[in-house]
């Protein structure tokens, strides 16, 4: 294990911005932290998570795929794509860690996604253990450890220190980068850290939710459930939940006439949207208690069922936070799996 | 960077357009260099696009034995076919696949009697198989094909029908039409009343295609007839954007109908949730 003090973190940004584009959660001027693009001086906040999850370093909120030149009855088709260049994610919570992996099942299966792939090859990713949890927090129960995060490298931030461990070879190789910055330490400190925010993690009002009652082939048991219907009731459909969550990953190809050509893209889109399932012969999802019920059937049964047990949720917690009507899958998982965490 | 992302398509010429009903064309397709795009299994799709207009799942109804080129039935409906319906031959227009599990031809109808049912541009995914069984006639038995329409004028591949596929030996095309016309003394009714008159033999591998209600009171007839749900084959469509079980359009239950289908067995759609 390796440490600096705190106030050295500028230097250490310095160091490995020379050679990668480095991002960081920064404080910004609404109160928000969000992930930003490390410049001299910027100051690592110390807010629990940002708003956006940090998917978007590898799938975007909207990403150009390809180009076209039309010219009367022909068609070309322009490659655009660019390989991503190397980059480090500092201060990735255990939560959003584990949402890469839950991402990548989807985007690395085959046919691998070249978008994403280039992206995840090249980003660093270095996790921050927790040591404040909020309320709204309850990735515990998707089996996380919040005070041991996954990622190339996990990082441990005390009042005055930041410990360093490698847990890839892509990780250590960052370290080797900072080696000169950082000196071996022991681990006592995180340790003991560790223990603290446990003590913490055991109190949190979401401790006790389990997902005992959720997984694969479940579908016929919560399908028709009869509390659908009064769950979905106030939801607007404004897609909020599915932004600002870090596993949601359906997306909409679009295009975009330039003037000179056309380019196709692609962006985020939501279950939650009337229009998602619209085709020119109808629409199988007519309510939004059918699409509300969709968003958390995928990610309680359907995503699990494909991905060996996997859930498609890491209880971030900003969906309980975000939501305008206050709904959330935490509400859904108690009602409809009758869990009283 | 991956070499070829499958999201990017290659380009396709449209080499012929023929008029099949007064709302459905075929069109040939081929790439500039004259060949077939890619290989494909009978029941599988392509995603086929203008730029500037939009990209759509369509099946390729042609047999994967047409070395020489593809074909799409193609109704008009929407943004992309309406425009695709204005095209001329010598339009570009891009294409990518092949997607989704095709129909069991090679294993499961292997040596079968097999009955294909269609409803109007239903025949488009079917007539694929129907070819490549035809093509291959001594691996299958007795080939039966109820095919109906609203009216004459919407009988989709009319020609081939009459010509071809009515002509070989072991195989019984049987034609219907919603409503009496003139110039029509074929069988006239709905195809789910007119497959439990025709009251088939329980040894046969069934194909359905259609709209949503044909396929559910045909299936309904064919079980009454003593089919079990195993026996019988059909396809599902829901909207696609990726085609490769990524985008999340088409997922119903723990399926997604672009990669897991189109092609179910009818057993296979008990475990799904009521919503496509």
């Amino acid at each position: 294990m390796r440490k600096c003090a705190l106030s050295a973190m500028n230097d250490i940004f310095a160091a490995i911005a020379s050679s990668k584009t480095v991002y960081l959660p920064v404080d910004g001027a609404d109160g928000n932290a969000a992930f930003t693009k490390w410049e001299d001086g910027l100051v690592w906040s110390h807010a629990l998570n940002t708003v956006r999850s940090p998917k978007d370093f590898f799938f975007p909120q909207t990403e150009d795929l390809m180009a076209f030149k039309t010219e009367g009855k022909t068609i070309e088709v322009i490659d655009i794509r660019k390989e991503s260049e190397d980059f480090v994610i500092f201060g990735v919570r255990a939560c959003d860690v584990k949402s890469f992996d839950v991402l990548d099942r989807v985007f690395l299966s085959e046919p691998v996604d070249s978008f994403y792939a280039s992206r995840r090859e090249h980003g660093v990713i270095v996790s921050l253990a927790c040591s404040r949890p909020s309320e709204t927090c309850f990735c515990g129960t998707f089996g996380i450890d919040a005070t041991a995060p996954a990622g190339d490298v996990t990082a441990w931030k005390t009042e005055d220190t930041v410990y360093f461990e490698a847990n890839t070879a892509k990780g250590a190789a960052l370290l080797k980068d900072i080696e000169a910055l950082t000196e071996e330490a022991s681990d006592d400190a995180v340790k003991a850290q560790q223990e603290k925010t446990k003590t913490i993690l055991a109190k949190l009002p979401l401790a006790n939710l389990t997902t005992e009652a959720f997984g694969g082939g479940k579908t016929k048991e919560f399908f028709n459930h009869p509390a659908w219907e009064e769950l979905s009731q106030a939801c607007l459909g404004c897609g909020t939940c599915t932004f600002v969550c870090p596993t949601c990953q359906c997306y909409d190809i679009k295009e975009f006439n330039t003037g000179n050509g056309v380019v196709r893209y692609r962006c985020w889109d939501s279950c939650m949207y009337s229009e998602f399932t619209k085709m020119a012969h109808g629409n199988n999802r007519l309510t939004q208690k059918e699409r509300f019920r969709q968003r958390f059937m995928h990610k309680l049964v359907y995503y699990p069922e494909n991905n060996d047990g996997l859930f498609s949720c890491v209880g971030c917690g900003r969906c309980l936070s975000k939501c305008p009507i206050s709904m959330n899958i935490v509400k859904v998982m108690k009602t409809i799996g009758g869990n009283n965490g | 960077m991956n070499a070829h992302d499958t999201l990017i398509p290659q380009i396709g010429v449209i080499t012929d357009v023929r008029i099949d009903t007064p709302d459905i064309k075929t069109f040939r397709v081929v790439t500039p260099d004259g060949k077939k795009a890619f290989d494909h299994r009978p029941g599988q799709c392509a995603m086929l696009s203008i730029p500037g207009v939009g990209e759509a799942m369509f099946s390729i109804t042609s047999s994967p034995t047409n070395e020489e080129y593809m074909e799409f039935s193609i109704k008009k409906c929407g943004c992309v076919t309406d425009w695709l319906h204005q095209a001329e031959v010598g339009q570009q227009l891009t294409i990518r696949g092949p997607y989704g599990r095709p129909f069991p031809v090679d294993d499961e109808f292997a040596g079968k009697n097999m009955l294909f049912i269609a409803g109007g541009v239903g025949l488009a995914p079917l007539r694929s198989v129907i070819n490549y069984c035809r093509h291959y006639r001594d691996r299958y038995g007795d080939i039966d094909i109820v095919y109906g329409s609203r009216s004459k004028d919407d009988l989709l591949d009319y020609e081939e029908i009459i010509n071809e596929w009515a002509n070989d030996a072991g195989v019984n095309v049987h034609l219907t039409i919603d409503n009496p016309q003139e110039g029509w003394d074929g069988h006239v009714g709905f195809v789910p009343n007119y497959v439990k008159e025709l009251g088939f033999s329980t040894d046969k591998t069934a194909v359905l295609c259609g709209p949503p209600i044909m396929i559910k009171f045909t299936l309904e007839g064919l079980i009454a007839l003593g089919f079990d749900k195993t026996q019988v084959y059909t396809t599902l469509e829901l909207r696609m954007k990726c085609g490769v079980g990524k985008c999340g359009r088409c997922n119903v239950g723990a399926k997604y109908v672009c990669k897991d289908g189109p092609v179910f067995r009818c057993d296979e759609l008990d475990e799904l949730p009521d919503e496509y």
